[in-house]
């Protein structure tokens, strides 16, 4: 499973206190800052911030992105970093806290304006942008950098939503393939700065999808399709200097990024220097010591490093620990026999010891928080609520477990097979403390692991294969693709993206009515209305039991020793690479 | 003797076709006989909202859908014949050798190779030469003073060296020469010999002395073996009884006959090492081809599979090849057979 989505909120403080941490003090500075290193820091406040310019910003990943190509690029740090050469048309503003969860124009002098009952959207582009070879951003560069996004041959790792959305016409397959084919269906742009999207049927957040790397312009004279990864034109304040595959790449200023047409950035450092593939605990001994300033893949310090950091109060002081959109759940399939009985299902919802689940992903630190629903606390439309209750001490309600079976006609439990991915310990720890859990009732548990390559496109997502070999649970997990409702839900608790061939998330949730109520937020233009129906949906599908919340995911990040201007952008999960600055 | 080279070059050819089918059986036929479909299989190369018409055009592209042997024969074709490949934009030409196009990053797998062979490399031939002469030389050395504290010293020395993992002292080493005492270079900076010998020599000297340390120690305990077999041989008494000096008794006649077994093993380690040094090369952040492999394995990257699998039983058998013409310098014996 891919590292993606642009997962992530970081934690009001009384959560993060929750998690044994402490309130990070404002020292000196602006209100809403800090310059003393303290656990947390770096959460709500903008920790060291200076504007002071200059420096090269060091960072290093522990693999390679699956691409820098902003058309197709799916994961949730190359979200946040792609933001340093290109523009979309809007971003999540810069900002530690909540603050983050709005949307700002960028690219765009102002949010989208739809019409037609939002099956239309328009908007205006700033003037003056410029691309790095000192070409006019046009809005044709915009509606070029879309339609080629959706060309599936050529970029398949890519989200698909504009395909989807938009009026396409008939038997269009990119501009490569379909090269000349009116697309005015889809985008219109009525002059250089104004550009217009048509969709099929209207869709109240667009401007969630307008944030979307795809939007970022590409001109279409130095488009080389799969290969254009190796050289993106910026229309950032950085651009491309080198790029080694696999390897490394480095960015330098953009002489034409004009500060006067960007709102949202600083520029601070005079370049970026990211060093692919390196080992994940040399890249923790080197943020320790001072040689890299940030480990771009966000996913936290190491297990190894995490106990040497965390026994050292010098360096705790220089960690953050974020809760992220992100949900580690267990499928409960209603197809496999007798999980067809709703009361069956919520023998287990009551049955499983919570804190077990939480201990295999690592405890509360940096596991994550006990979860009772499916949207985690960040996204817009949550509710604090518990269907099932476990027990003061979270380790589950065995009576009510018992009286569930009773109902289904399974007073003594029974047997169903549990599916994990071999390459996840955390999964089979937690399969493992499944089946511990619910054999106090009579609910027999037998381990399956499967390969995780293979994991949804041929066993857990594949609906014949669940049925057949009795996988009554599933170990899954889910990471927002933007911190909303839809993008959260849309893809595990539609019953509409299950495929029979296998290969989708949703292996347990079909609900006629959640599909419903799913179109029904998505065509709401109040956002209030529109918050309260993902609720909704999220209570809807708990009432069925077709999904078991375990944990709501955290990480542990680490400040590099020189930098200023750090804090965790909580809509996209990581450090704001964007605002950094090394001085 | 070149009939003999010519021959055993025949067999290497035949050689990695048997590999590159059971590579690929493993990696694509034994999926489908499991049940796996053209879809399932090119699930694993789309993202994960992907909809059910791109993992179709994905498996189409891939070529799912055409029969096992048509695959295997279109990727062996582009070995001899170089392939075409479509970039949406264009149309590619992989010249030959061409070992096909990463499912994952799109690109050309035998440049890939080219480009993290100096790497591996660099690692192997430098690493080699200072755990044979290491390990021989204490080898040498507990023989001829067995008994000693050097003797019990070295290989007490030698059974840790073994039996360290090199994860682990790659990282310690780390830890204290680079980011203690920044004597060493950090991971992951690798400069080409070509560019900047110094440098080059600067960022391997750590991984060469962490993975020689691992195989010294066991070179170290083979010629301790053989030199303490040899030198009891009646041939080294009558060396002795001629009046040659000591030190030409133990190099020229000693030494010279111990060598052969260890130099089959060398030949083997190097040309593993050549196919990659996985371990070493994910510890120290080098960007070599056993790293590549693994990251092919991990995102079953099948090209990528297959043309590491090819270049490291390349290189086993082209060591192996030298090690036998080898032979004949070492040990007369052969020479007159």
């Amino acid at each position: 499973m891919r590292a993606m989505g642009a997962a992530g909120v970081a934690l009001a403080l009384g959560l993060s206190a929750c998690a044994g941490g402490t309130t990070p003090k404002t020292d000196t500075g602006s209100a809403g800052s800090t310059v003393k290193d303290a656990f947390n820091a770096g959460l709500t406040t903008v920790f060291n911030p200076s504007e002071k310019k200059g420096g090269i910003i060091k960072l290093a990943d522990e693999a390679a992105p699956d691409t820098l190509d902003p058309g197709e690029t799916y994961y949730g740090y190359s979200w946040d970093f792609v933001r340093v050469y290109g523009r979309a048309l809007t971003m999540f503003k810069p900002a530690p806290g909540k603050a983050s969860a709005e949307l700002v124009p960028d690219l765009a002098e102002t949010l989208g304006v739809a019409s037609d009952g939002g099956k239309t959207w328009t908007y205006k582009l700033r003037k003056g942008v410029k691309f790095e070879d000192g070409t006019v951003v046009k809005a044709a560069d915009v509606k070029y950098a879309v339609l080629r996004s959706t060309d599936k041959a050529t970029f398949p790792n890519g989200p698909a939503y504009f395909e989807a959305m938009l009026n396409m016409p008939k038997g269009y397959k990119g501009p490569y393939k379909s090269k000349g084919m009116n697309t005015d269906s889809a985008i219109t742009t009525p002059d250089d700065s104004t550009i217009v999207f048509h969709l099929i049927a209207p869709f109240a957040g667009f401007d969630y999808l307008a944030q979307l790397p795809q939007t970022i312009p590409v001109p279409e004279a130095k488009d080389t399709g799969a290969k254009y990864k190796e050289h993106v034109i910026s229309s950032g304040p950085y651009m491309f200097k080198t790029y080694a595959a696999d390897k490394s790449y480095t960015l330098v200023r953009n002489p034409y990024w004009d500060q006067a047409t960007d709102p949202n950035r600083k520029a601070l450092p005079d370049g970026y220097d990211v060093q692919l593939n390196v080992n994940a605990e040399d890249i923790d001994n080197r943020l320790i010591s001072g040689d890299l300033d940030v480990a771009i893949a966000g996913t936290g310090l190491t297990a190894a490093s995490q106990s040497k950091v965390l026994s050292d109060p010098t360096l705790k002081a220089r960690t953050d620990n974020p809760t992220l959109a992100r949900l580690w759940y267990t499928s409960i399939n209603p197809t496999v026999k007798p999980l067809d009985n709703i009361d069956c299902r919520k023998a287990i919802e009551y049955a499983m010891d919570r804190t077990s689940y939480q201990t295999a992903y690592g405890g509360a630190f940096s596991g994550g928080e006990i979860a009772t629903t499916i949207l985690p606390p960040m996204i817009p439309g949550y509710q604090k609520y518990d269907l099932y209750p476990a027990g003061a001490d979270n380790k589950g309600d065995l009576a009510k477990a018992k009286e569930s079976l009773a109902k289904c006609g399974q007073p003594n439990g029974f047997a169903t097979n549990i599916a994990y991915r071999n390459e996840r310990p955390k999964e089979k720890a937690t399969a493992e403390a499944f089946q511990q859990a619910l054999a106090r009732v009579g609910i027999k548990l037998t381990l399956k692991g499967y390969a995780k390559a293979d994991y949804f496109s041929s066993y857990a997502g594949n609906p014949p294969f669940v049925k057949a070999n009795n996988l009554g649970l599933a170990l899954n997990g889910w990471g927002a693709d933007w911190p909303d409702g839809f993008g959260f839900l849309s893809q595990i608790v539609d019953s509409r993206v299950i495929r029979e061939t296998g290969g989708s998330s949703n292996t347990s949730v079909r609900i006629p009515e959640v599909d419903k109520l799913l179109d029904q937020a998505v065509n709401e233009l109040d956002t209030a209305k529109r918050n309260a129906v993902w609720g909704q949906i999220d209570k809807r599908v708990m009432e069925e039991a077709v999904i078991f919340p375990g944990v709501y995911a955290k990480s542990l990040l680490m400040r590099g020793k020189n930098l200023t201007n750090v804090f965790v952008n909580e809509s996209l999960g990581y450090y704001d690479y964007m605002a950094l600055g090394k001085p | 003797m070149i009939t003999y080279i010519i021959r055993r070059l025949i067999a290497a050819v035949g050689l990695l076709v048997v590999v590159s089918i059971i590579t690929f059986s493993i990696f694509f036929v034994v999926p489908r006989i499991a049940g796996g479909t053209p879809e399932t299989l090119a699930t694993r190369y789309v993202g994960r909202a992907a909809t059910a018409e791109t993992v179709h055009l994905t498996a189409q592209k891939l070529g799912f859908y055409d029969p096992m042997t048509v695959q295997y024969a279109n990727w062996a074709k582009g070995i001899v014949m170089g392939e075409n490949y479509d970039y949406g934009a264009g149309v590619e030409r992989c010249p030959a050798p061409c070992l096909g196009y990463s499912f994952i990053t799109r690109q050309p797998v035998w440049p890939d190779l080219l480009d993290r062979a100096p790497v591996t490399a660099s690692l192997a031939v430098g690493a080699s030469i200072l755990w044979l002469v290491a390990g021989v030389a204490t080898g040498v050395l507990s023989a001829l003073r067995r008994g000693t504290i050097f003797d019990r010293a070295a290989m007490g020395l030698a059974l840790a060296g073994v039996s360290l993992p090199i994860f682990f002292t790659g990282l310690v080493s780390l830890a204290f020469f680079s980011y203690t005492l920044g004597w060493t270079a950090p991971g992951g900076q690798f400069v080409p010999l070509t560019e900047n010998p110094a440098q080059w020599a600067y960022s391997m000297i750590l991984p060469w002395i962490t993975l020689a340390f691992l195989f010294s120690a066991q070179y170290a305990r083979l010629t301790r073996a053989g030199m303490l077999e040899t030198m009891h041989e009646d041939y080294i008494r009558t060396a002795r009884a001629k009046g040659l000096r000591e030190r030409n008794v133990v190099i020229q006649h000693g030494l010279r006959a111990a060598l052969t077994p260890i130099l089959t093993i060398f030949g083997l380690d190097v040309g593993l090492l050549l196919g990659g040094a996985v371990l070493t090369e994910k510890t120290f952040s080098l960007n070599g081809l056993g790293k590549y492999a693994v990251d092919g394995i991990v995102s079953q990257d099948m090209p990528k599979i297959m043309g590491v699998t090819l270049l490291a039983a390349f290189f086993i058998v082209i060591a192996n090849l030298v090690v036998d013409l080898l032979y004949a310098v070492v040990d007369p014996r052969v020479r007159t057979q």
